[in-house]
């Protein structure tokens, strides 16, 4: 046999290695390997020689097949790999100028402090009871324990509203009156806040407002204490403001309570801050809801719900809650 | 109510310091706002005479004052007040002193005029509110004398007291020595005034009438001769301007004396020209008029209690204010003197109705002392001895009806039950008897009877109240109650937070514009004017209860769009108020969401409101081209969930958004929530996914541009039946080759069944049905 292997070899090699393309390096495959190629064209001839020669001359050729191939492989897998980092380059992005600032909408710092109140008092067992923004004058102050005249009706500067009877409809005044409505649609026990939006006729300053929130909670069941309303009240003071923050009660008045108490919380840099009033539901408040005093007992406490929105984010301006400025709604 | 320490020590040995005494008063329900040391830092203050008053060359608001200080010698001071004259003696605080609120005085100049001290007010002193004029003080001083040793100040402190209105009893420092003696375990009594009697008896000399018995419970008089007015004792004009009342004479100072520590008011009569000496209670007839003490002629209605003298003419305003005509003077010599007992609702509304609230008619409201009368009148003729005045023998006590007040009976257990202690029966009467509630044994409870200083107790709670009070309520064990119950929210407070959840995923930020609206507001909206009136608002701008969410988020565009802030996603959930249909005890009031998109259109309100049908799985729903007033009147559809009307999606009319000076256009979404939350909506049967191949049909089809999309997909839906898995509108198109008032619309419609492969045949049919479904009933025609 007059065919170099080796040269041929050699000679193949360097073609594959100088393939600029996998269509380059597809024509050489086909040269090289095809049925007109050196190896085939050998293979072909082998016939004519001696069964001891022809042996010898197939394994050099299956050899030398063999290594072409790995070569043609091996160039594939370079080019194939350069046209795919051409390929993704071709791709590249600067991210930075895609980062549009896309976002999501916020909350109401209000509906925040709701919500979380809310969450943190169906932890401890209660239902979120709603009434009516206007409210009669019963539910507001008669069924509380306010007769009329009374002169703790004075503490509230009420706005009413021209509906119904002159002085029979109004803005009400605080939460309290759904524990009426509460006690007039459930049977007890009654473990219930009552979030909502109340209104009194305040000017607007840094501390008032004409419309604003309050949360009232309401339990009533068999044999509650006066000790229940200030062992929850401390419960939830640790569980909103955190370890570090107690409560203490004060006597105060309310018509509604008896005993009542203003309830403090202490913050751990041993200040007292006045944050609402509570007390045991009294009996002319249970008998307007239709229950017997002598069966049920129950307490009540609500506080200012966007003072608490202040105070987690250091606002210091009732206002601003109600001034709907972008600049201002979007922090939160 | 402020009250001195000192004046407290008169009635009970009271021990602690301030801050202590400041803690257990808010310990006992009577808050202290403040805590003010007096009579304390004035070394350094002296007296001082005015020599010479000279304008400042080169200011007007400060003139220059020579005093003589002591020395003889003139001293310049500059100083910003006026009313002071020459021979005047005022307060020096002289170089080196430091004021009571830290200041130190210093030789400074002013404007270019030297300043050897500081001549002081009232309130730089601690004496008072009065911060505009200097303190001219009374008497003769020597120039030099501390200032301290002039006005008889000794130190003392001032806590200011923030009374409940169920606690009249501490409008008093008696009271509020009785609370404190109480939770200090201190002995408590009224003094008893020193005063002998002399002259004609008071009962031969006048006559009562209460000729309405409800008003007035109890109309006490005595007679005082001699009566002269002079200025009070310098100690007794301190205590009054302590306390915040302004020194007058002899007589008002005196009966403010009194009301300040025993919370009973009195009124003096001049006995000389009180017409047939006689009193007649009743009410005022419509009309009626009298001239008061302060010069001014009012109109009196039957809702007002009168004093009258035995001719009927009115002297007098009960419990609000006294009548000119009978008015003490210089001549004055006999006093008769009114201790009376009003029914506090009449003169809480005959005050009111006035406009002359005072320190006695708050104590008359509130409900004062009907037995402390005795006492007061006594106390008022000790006072007043010094200067002459004596006390004639007799009282002339009508009375009519006072509450009455029974023996409560309070039970152990009751006790107990509500407060969550453990006391026995003796311990609760030992905690009451300090406070004046007897409580005698009955059984294993007690029966009480309650002082009549304190009127808000009469009944078991109230008494309950007073025990935990003197128990201390920071005493009493926390506990937690025993519930069986578990907290959740309702289906609708959860469907509440998706609707927000919804928004916030979508990119909108939330407002709370306040509710009130101005009186038109609603009509540049382009709604109906008839909110819901406020009867007193405090502001025309708050007057109307808002019917719709829309007025308030266009202002709100409009406000950050006057701070350039532009291209908003805006929504609110909130309450709206409507006058009912039909006639019902409360207005209509409901729950609304709305969206405003700033520079954004319908076709992106439309998205706002599908993600909400999908969040809160409406799947049910229609989209109808409507009309509605004050929105954009091609670009509104209105929103139908299970065939019930929601709300409306579209844009805002672009009159409407001028009217509110928005300036773009403004992509709208408005949703009745209590309808919708309250329309079926939420879990859907589960349906299982098919193994087996899907196939697509793609319809592109020539509509008339007055058919609504909706009801091609509509036929297409009928027409393709249970095997159509998936519909969607993928492209729309006007303009040539499509004719003039048509578009294309182009749908993919998937199907698949849930047990087989769908063969070719099936699915020409199903085209077939299809398109013929369309053509056949709508102007439409499939494109080629």
């Amino acid at each position: 046999m007059d065919l170099d292997l080796d040269q041929h070899l050699a000679d193949a090699s360097a073609l594959i290695a100088e393939a600029a393309d996998l269509d380059a390096l597809g024509a050489l495959d086909t040269e090289l390997l095809g049925r007109k190629s050196v190896v085939t064209e050998a293979r072909r001839g082998l016939g004519d020689l001696d069964p001891d020669r022809r042996r010898e001359a197939g394994s050099r050729l299956n050899d030398a097949r063999a290594a072409l191939e790995g070569l043609l492989e091996g160039r594939r897998v370079e080019l194939e790999a350069g046209e795919r980092t051409v390929r993704l380059e071709a791709e590249r992005m600067d991210l930075t100028e895609l980062d549009r600032g896309r976002r999501l909408g916020h909350r109401h710092v209000v509906t925040q402090t709701w919500e979380r109140l809310e969450d943190l008092f169906v932890g401890m067992g209660y239902t979120v009871a709603e009434g009516p923004e206007i409210e009669d004058e019963w539910h507001n102050f008669g069924a509380l324990n306010f007769p009329p005249g009374h002169p703790a009706r004075d503490m509230y500067d009420t706005l009413y509203v021209d509906y119904g009877d002159p002085l029979s409809t109004l803005l009400r005044t605080h939460t309290s009156p759904v524990q009426i409505r509460v006690m007039e649609t459930e049977e007890p026990p009654i473990y219930s806040i009552m979030p909502g939006r109340v209104f009194r006729s305040d000017t607007a300053d840094a501390t008032h407002m004409p419309v604003f929130h309050q949360i009232e909670a309401l339990v009533i069941d068999r044999d509650i204490t006066f000790g229940d309303l200030a062992g929850t009240l401390e419960a939830f003071t640790t569980a909103y403001f955190g370890a570090g923050f107690t409560s203490r009660l004060r006597p105060s008045y309310f018509p509604f309570t008896e005993p009542s108490a203003e309830f403090d919380i202490r913050r751990p840099d041993g200040s007292w801050l006045e944050l609402g009033g509570c007390g045991m539901v009294h009996p002319n408040v249970l008998r307007a809801g239709g229950l017997d005093p002598e069966e049920w007992s129950g307490f009540a406490f609500g506080f200012g719900l966007d003072r608490l929105a202040l105070m987690r984010h250091g606002i210091d301006d009732l206002r601003e809650l109600f001034r709907n400025d972008h600049r201002f709604l979007s922090q939160f | 109510m402020k009250v001195l320490l000192s004046w407290l020590r008169e009635f009970a040995p009271i021990e602690g310091d301030p801050a202590d005494l400041g803690e257990q008063l808010s310990g006992l329900g009577l808050a202290v706002e403040s805590i003010k040391p007096i009579g304390e830092g004035l070394g350094g203050i002296v007296v001082a005479r005015v020599l010479g008053l000279r304008p400042h060359p080169d200011a007007d608001r400060i003139q220059i004052v020579d005093v003589d200080a002591g020395d003889g010698e003139a001293l310049q001071v500059c100083c910003g007040a006026f009313n002071m004259s020459v021979g005047d003696l005022v307060p020096l605080a002289t170089l080196g002193c430091v004021m009571p609120d830290g200041m130190e005085i210093a030789r400074r100049r002013m404007r270019g005029e030297w300043s050897n001290g500081m001549l002081c007010s009232p309130v730089e002193i601690g004496l008072g509110d009065d911060g505009e004029g200097i303190l001219v003080l009374d008497g003769d001083h020597a120039p030099g004398l501390p200032l301290a040793e002039a006005l008889e100040m000794g130190a003392d402190v001032l806590f200011d007291i923030e009374v409940n209105p169920n606690r009249p009893d501490a409008m008093s420092v008696a009271g509020v020595a009785r609370d404190l003696a109480a939770r200090q375990g201190a002995p408590f009594s009224l003094p008893e005034p020193a005063v002998a009697e002399t002259g004609l008896d008071a009962t031969d000399r006048l006559s009562v009438e209460i000729l309405d018995p409800d008003l007035c419970g109890r109309f006490a008089v005595r007679v005082l001769d001699g009566v002269g007015i002079q200025a009070s004792p310098r100690w007794l004009a301190n205590r009054l301007t302590a306390l915040g009342m302004r020194p007058i004479n002899s007589v008002v100072d005196v009966s403010n004396y009194v009301m300040l520590e025993l919370g009973q008011p009195s009124h003096t009569y001049d006995l000389a020209k009180l017409a047939g000496a006689g009193f007649r209670v009743r009410r005022a007839v419509d009309g009626e008029t009298i001239e008061t003490l302060d010069g001014v002629t009012r109109a009196l209605t039957s809702a007002d209690g009168v004093v009258a003298d035995s001719d009927d003419m009115v002297v007098g305003i009960a419990g609000v204010m006294g009548g000119a005509s009978t008015e003490i003077g210089g001549d004055t010599t006999s006093v008769a003197l009114e201790m009376a007992w009003w029914d506090p609702a009449s003169i809480a509304a005959s005050a009111r109705r006035l406009g002359l609230r005072s320190e006695a008619s708050a104590r008359f409201e509130k409900g004062a002392d009907p037995e402390v009368a005795d006492l007061a009148m006594r106390r008022f003729a000790e006072l007043l001895a010094d200067t002459g005045a004596t006390l004639a023998p007799g009282m002339v006590d009508a009375r009519g009806n006072t509450p009455e007040r029974e023996t409560i009976l309070v039970r152990t257990g009751r006790v107990n039950g509500i407060l969550g202690t453990d006391l026995t029966r003796d311990r609760i009467g030992e905690l009451l008897g300090p406070i004046e509630f007897t409580a005698v044994p009955n059984g294993d409870d007690l029966d009480v009877d309650i002082p009549s200083f304190r009127p808000d107790s009469t009944t078991e709670i109230d008494v309950i109240e007073e025990v935990a009070r003197m128990h201390g309520y920071t005493r009493i064990a926390r506990t937690r109650p025993r519930s069986m119950l578990t907290g959740a929210l309702s289906r609708r407070q959860v469907d509440r937070r998706t609707v927000r959840t919804a928004m916030i995923g979508l990119g909108l930020d939330e407002v709370m514009p306040v509710p009130f609206l101005a009186p038109g507001d609603l009509e540049r909206a382009g709604l109906d004017a008839d909110g819901i009136t406020v009867t007193n608002p405090l502001v025309a701008e708050e007057s109307v209860m808002r019917s719709s969410l829309r007025p308030g988020i266009l202002k709100t565009l409009a406000y950050n769009a006057s701070h350039r802030l532009a291209g908003l996603g805006l929504f609110e959930v909130g309450h709206v108020y409507r006058h009912p249909e039909a006639s019902q005890p409360l207005p209509d009031e409901r729950e609304y969401l709305a969206v405003a998109l700033a520079g954004r259109d319908a076709g992106d309100a439309v998205g706002v409101w599908s993600a909400l049908a999908d969040a809160l799985a409406a799947r049910d729903y229609a989209l109808v081209a409507d009309v509605v007033a004050g929105l954009h009147p091609t670009r509104t559809a209105r929103i139908e969930v299970g065939g019930v009307p929601v709300g409306h999606v579209g844009e805002v009319d672009p009159g409407v958004l001028d009217a509110f000076d928005v300036p773009e256009r403004v992509g709208w979404l408005e949703v009745d929530l209590d309808t919708l939350l309250g329309v079926p909506h939420g879990d859907t049967p589960y349906q299982q996914v098919s193994r087996y191949p899907s196939s697509d049909i793609d319809l592109a089809f020539e509509v008339d541009d007055a058919v609504p999309a909706s009801a091609v997909e509509r036929c297409l839906r009928e027409a393709a039946g249970d095997l159509l898995a998936r519909l969607s509108l993928f492209d729309v198109f006007r303009g040539a080759p499509v004719g003039d008032g048509r578009r294309s619309l182009a749908f993919t419609l998937r199907f698949q069944a849930a047990d087989r492969t769908l063969t070719d045949a099936e699915m020409a049919d199903v085209r077939r049905r299809c398109i013929d479904a369309v053509e056949g009933s709508l102007p439409a025609s499939l494109r080629a």
